[in-house]
């Protein structure tokens, strides 16, 4: 797989209010690079800098110093600001807050409006949008007639709609209940792999990482751990140092693993851990 | 309680009225207007009248609907005719003791009381047949010759977009900032005007820090989909104008000039 985001010794600062001060450093030196067609989930507790990261893709942020490389355009070329909008698209946490129409299909509509495109391909593209998130059917409800999970995936919707080739998930699931969560989920995991849409997942649910093709971790503005979540979830020790929990089938394996009993520590699926019990207990 | 409260008014349906271009109902709404205003003579009111109700009757809107936007005008009309109809100077038709009403009196009421109903039924007949969000993107169409005078139109449809679809979700939220407010004990709903104006700041205070965050996010949402303001957008719903807009504004116009007819004829008339 070719190379879609490269990110070369970001570091990122706010200046403080007063000039004597010290600016306050969120990021530092952090390297990584993320390939077409990868799903990642970035790691980190409150105020590790993992949302600072993903303001980053699509230039919203810009870093104080180093580049980011988004598809061979630079995130500081204005020039090209809006063809980098649209190639990585940004969803975030409160649903309430992303939606700007009325009406669901105008909503979905916002983003080819604001990019010029010709009414009747905007209908197609919209009608396609939301079939991909299964809202099609709500397409003239209005926002506030939506649960959080629906609501959710019509921002959904209106990223898609502009075809972008990665999207950005700023925490989607955290203020929704839990059929919303696994609704927002499974839309996700489908962009992925049924379209090919790279997708970056800033979460601090621990079970919504192990979906993951890798997981990044980011503690105090650096880069812990980068790996498969097999591997880093079998670090139950240092994950627990840098202030995150791991799956709870994780925890119980590693716990009964320190008990003495015979049983894998990489394990992060309930599927899994049901076996691996089912073995233990023979 | 609050979530009761609906705001535009707009009563769905698929009458004639329901689909004509919105352009064509707010200019045609506010030739309605003119026709009542020119009108200098009670007979000179019907043709305005007639409009009205035949408009009410191709709508299809329920005649109580209007009654209850009339309600709240009641005072209106009764304070505004007891000061037409002794404030007025002239020769003296009725007197009973000191009071005397003169006839241009009699007449400046029975208009002003016609004109006021008709006035309110009939616009609210337009935000009843017309869904905001139509309305906004009529006026943004209407208003697009001021943009030559740098008049940001657009920006200020899009306020009113983005007003519309919030209504709601801050209601929502001062419902929710009540609740915890009276489980912590404060007193919203009873003592003083004085009390419970204080009391109402514990509700404003947070609903505001609220709505300027949302803006804040908003604001970041749009810029991530690529909003620049106007700058080479498109719509996905063109307005589109065809025969039954034209020969709606035909007719109005027509009325309009019967208006004007009737005022030359009855120039002169005295009804007692």
């Amino acid at each position: 797989m070719e190379k879609f985001i490269s990110v070369q010794n970001l570091s990122f600062e706010y200046e403080a209010i007063d000039p004597d001060e010290k600016p306050t450093e969120i990021l530092h030196n952090i390297s990584l690079e993320i390939k077409r067609g990868e799903f990642v989930a970035i790691l980190g507790h409150n105020g590790s800098g993992k949302s600072t990261l993903s303001k980053h893709f699509n230039g919203i942020l810009l870093p104080t110093k180093g580049d980011v490389i988004i598809d061979g355009i630079n995130t500081k070329d204005e020039e090209k600001l809006y063809e980098l909008r649209q190639k990585v698209g940004m969803v975030f946490q409160n649903p309430d807050n992303q939606l700007v129409a009325t009406i669901v299909e105008d909503d979905v509509a916002f983003a080819l409006e604001n990019l010029g495109v010709e009414p009747n391909e905007m209908r197609s593209r919209v009608d396609e949008a939301l079939k991909s998130v299964k809202m099609y059917d709500f397409r003239l409800h209005s926002p506030h007639q939506l649960s959080g999970g629906q609501k959710q995936r019509v921002a959904i919707a209106g990223i898609i709609a502009m075809r972008p080739e990665c999207i950005v998930l700023d925490e989607p699931t955290a203020m929704l209940d839990p059929v919303g969560r696994k609704q927002v989920l499974k839309t996700v995991r489908k962009l992925n792999r049924e379209f090919g849409i790279t997708i970056i997942m800033i979460t601090h649910f621990m079970d919504e990482a192990a979906n993951a093709d890798r997981v990044v971790v980011i503690d105090n503005g650096r880069i812990l751990a980068d790996n498969s979540p097999k591997k880093i979830f079998s670090h139950v020790e240092a994950m627990r140092n840098a202030g995150l929990d791991v799956p709870q089938v994780t925890e119980l394996c590693y716990e009964l693993k320190k008990a003495g009993y015979d049983i894998k520590g990489d394990i992060i699926t309930e599927a899994e851990c049901i076996d691996a019990l089912e073995k233990l207990l023979k | 309680m609050l979530k009761d409260i609906t705001i535009g008014q707009y009563f769905p349906g698929q009458s004639i009225v329901h689909r004509l271009d919105p352009r064509y109902k707010i200019i045609i709404t506010l030739t309605y207007i003119i026709m009542l205003f020119a009108a200098a003579k009670i007979p000179s009111l019907i043709p305005g009248v007639i409009f009205a109700v035949t408009a009410l009757i191709l709508s299809r809107i329920p005649f109580s609907l209007i009654g209850k936007s009339l309600k709240p005008i009641i005072p209106l009309i009764i304070f505004t005719t007891i000061l037409n109809l002794f404030l007025y100077d002239g020769d003296p038709v009725i007197k009973i003791g000191f009071i005397e009403i003169a006839y241009d009196a009699i007449e400046t009421s029975i208009m002003t009381i016609i004109r006021v109903i008709f006035l309110i039924a009939g616009t609210s007949l337009l935000t009843y047949t017309t869904s905001p969000i139509m309305l906004t993107d009529a006026i943004e169409s209407l208003l697009a010759p001021l943009k030559k005078i740098n008049f940001p139109v657009h920006d200020l449809a899009m306020m009113m977009t983005i007003a519309l679809r919030f209504i709601p979700t801050i209601i929502e939220e001062t419902d929710k900032i009540m609740n915890a407010q009276k489980a912590r004990g404060a007193n919203i709903e009873t003592g003083s005007l004085a009390q419970r104006a204080k009391a109402m700041v514990t509700i404003l205070i947070p609903l505001f820090v609220s709505a300027v965050k949302r803006a804040g996010e908003l604001a970041l949402a749009m810029e991530c989909r690529c909003y620049r303001g106007d700058v080479g957008r498109t719509r996905m719903k063109q307005l589109k104008s065809g025969a039954k807009d034209y020969i709606a504004i035909i007719l109005t116009m027509a009325f309009l000039a019967l208006v004007f007819v009737l005022n030359f004829a009855f120039r002169n008339l005295e009804l007692f």
